[in-house]
């Protein structure tokens, strides 16, 4: 919080009251949400309600697999599959702590068994197998686990003919499986070629941050590839290529825009477009008919074009 | 499927995993152009990815391995200063990877194996690479080599690291020669990000499991090539025999498979990769 001095207090946090401890322990914890990027203020139940986006600079916040599932699901339709799949440590691998240990601490603050969550659900009345990965279990990295379940979905969508969506929110494969996480890039990609050889449509969405093994297997060989507004995208991390080019990169190096400009990506989608943008594209690949779309949100127009 | 006839008999076996890195990079070591030179005749190498320009991180080409028609590639990392720069230290742009699959899809169309030799610390993290597409170029190779109706034998030669060495790496056999590494992550790599200090690469090399031998135990090699006492550096010549005979063994099997049944057995064996509990 070094630039504190830069950003003048807004008035409307000046008015609360003086507070005694006792007051502020009644508060509920975690009531307000501060926008890390303009530093807007609002209650966590809005900003919940507006997608996790900051109403006031459009920041894209990252969200849970659940949230996230809700979000793009109809109603009521999502069952999981394959919950039960859980890492083990083949290496027995220990940096700073043991693997096992930090598995178990991922564990216990997602409330999941790993970094990807799966099932099946309806969009838009289309059925899909959908994987989607929380970064909030030990950065979203890719280990056996979720290289199986990626694989599984897949495999699903290829029996029953349903499209596949995948949702990356990843630092890469995980160090702490070694050989075997990179294996997983190859195991996934096979999969893709099955899915494209099945001609079934493989959607893949990319979300904060979308990097490395993951970017460099499935992620990237989706037939048609989303990216939310501003969310890092790329393969090696931007530390790393400064370091090794010994220069400063531009800020929005990087980016789902910056992907989409150099053709990497097909759309950079909003997250209030994005439940509406799959139903259309899901309808239109399964050569189903279009539905009336004026019930859901978020869209006025019935052309989507990119943002130059 | 997986043998057991990994080679652990010489004086080499004793060493340790970070020991091992080292003599990967030992400066003698044969590397892949050395190892075309003496495994394959009338190499003709072949550049460019006819999209953007010629990645001479990779050489590749059309070659003949015991008289048989063959496509032969892999990443060079040069041996004097100058050739190193070249060669931008065997680590490869997305043109490479483009190159790669343009190649091994002409070995396709004209029915011949490819031979892959790997020798990288990874896909070059640079600006250019990554805005003309690092992760998608990896990406697509992995998808497509699986579809390659061509026999595929990998050898990890000396550096084998993460996606930069996997973009060029899925094959129906995979090889290690003893004293190469294969991993996620380059040791430093890894020791920057997990530990957060550079200095712990020793460290981070015998956590990884990065060793022929271990990598071996994991199920995601077929064979370790065994090198003299010391290193390969020590006796390239008999270095090249066990080679040699290895990948005549190893073809020999792949050529008795039909073309679909290659892509199939490729499919059984990346299937089953991965280690977890239900």
């Amino acid at each position: 919080m070094g630039s504190w001095f830069q950003r003048p207090t807004p008035e409307f946090i000046k008015i609360t009251a003086p507070q005694t401890r006792e007051v502020r322990d009644r508060i509920p914890k975690d009531l307000w949400h501060k926008c890390p990027n303009c530093g807007a203020i609002i209650t966590r139940k809005d900003f919940k309600a507006n997608l996790s986006v900051c109403p006031a600079c459009g920041r894209h916040e990252r969200i849970s697999a659940m949230d996230r599932i809700q979000q793009l699901v109809d109603e009521g339709s999502f069952k999981e599959n394959n919950a039960s799949l859980r890492a083990t440590d083949p290496l027995n691998f220990v940096d700073k702590r043991k693997y096992s240990e930090s598995l178990e601490a991922a564990r216990k603050k997602t409330g999941l068994n790993d970094s990807l969550v799966s099932g099946t659900a309806h969009i838009g009345g289309v059925e899909v197998s959908l994987g989607v990965m929380d970064f909030a279990f030990m950065g979203g990295s890719m280990g056996s686990v979720l290289g199986e379940k990626v694989t599984r979905a897949m495999e699903l969508s290829i029996e029953r003919r349903i499209p596949c969506i995948t949702v990356t929110s990843t630092g890469g494969a995980r160090m702490q499986e070694g050989i075997l996480s990179l294996m997983q890039m190859a195991k996934t990609s096979i999969l893709c070629a099955e899915l494209e050889q099945a001609g079934i449509p493989f959607i893949s969405i990319l979300a904060d941050p979308s990097t490395a093994g993951v970017m460099a297997s499935f992620a990237s060989l989706g037939d048609v590839i989303i990216a939310e507004p501003g969310a890092y995208v790329g393969f090696a991390g931007k530390r790393v290529i400064e370091q090794t080019i010994n220069k400063v990169l531009p800020a929005d190096f990087q980016t789902s825009e910056f992907q989409r400009e150099h053709g990497f990506v097909d759309m950079v989608v909003e997250r209030a477009r994005l439940r509406k943008t799959l139903i259309v594209l899901l309808r239109q690949l399964m050569a189903m008919p279009p539905i009336p779309l004026e019930e859901e949100e978020g869209s006025d127009s019935q052309v989507v074009v990119g943002k130059a | 499927m997986a043998k057991k006839n990994a080679s652990t008999s010489t004086a080499t076996s004793s060493l340790s995993a970070f020991e091992r890195y080292q003599l990967a990079s030992h400066k003698d070591r044969p590397r892949t152009l050395d190892f075309i030179k003496a495994l394959f005749t009338e190499f003709l190498e072949l550049s460019g990815d006819r999209t953007f320009r010629d990645d001479p991180a990779l050489i590749s080409g059309t070659a003949r391995f015991h008289d048989k028609p063959c496509v032969v590639m892999g990443q060079e990392m040069g041996k004097e200063a100058k050739d190193r720069r070249l060669r931008n230290f065997g680590m490869m742009h997305p043109e490479g990877y483009r190159k790669a699959i343009r190649i091994m899809n002409l070995a396709n169309r004209f029915k011949m194996p490819v031979f892959i030799l790997i020798d990288t610390k990874g896909a070059y993290p640079g600006q250019e690479a990554e805005e003309r597409g690092q992760a998608e170029a990896i990406a697509r190779n992995i998808r497509d080599m699986y579809k390659l109706k061509v026999p595929v034998i990998v050898t990890i030669i000396g550096a084998g690291a993460s996606g930069g060495a996997l973009g060029i790496g899925l094959g129906d056999r995979v090889l290690m020669l003893e004293n190469s590494w294969y991993n996620v992550i380059s040791p430093e790599g890894c020791a920057a990000i997990l530990w957060n200090d550079r200095e712990k690469t020793a460290t981070a090399a015998e956590a990884l499991r990065l060793t022929a031998e271990e990598v071996f135990k994991l199920g995601v090699i077929d064979e370790i090539v065994a090198e003299p006492n010391g290193g390969a550096h020590l006796d390239p010549e008999a270095t090249y025999k066990k080679f040699d005979a290895a990948l005549v063994k190893h073809l020999k099997e792949l050529e008795a498979l039909a073309p679909d049944d290659l892509v199939k057995g490729r499919f059984a064996k990346y299937r089953k990769m991965g280690v977890f509990e239900e």
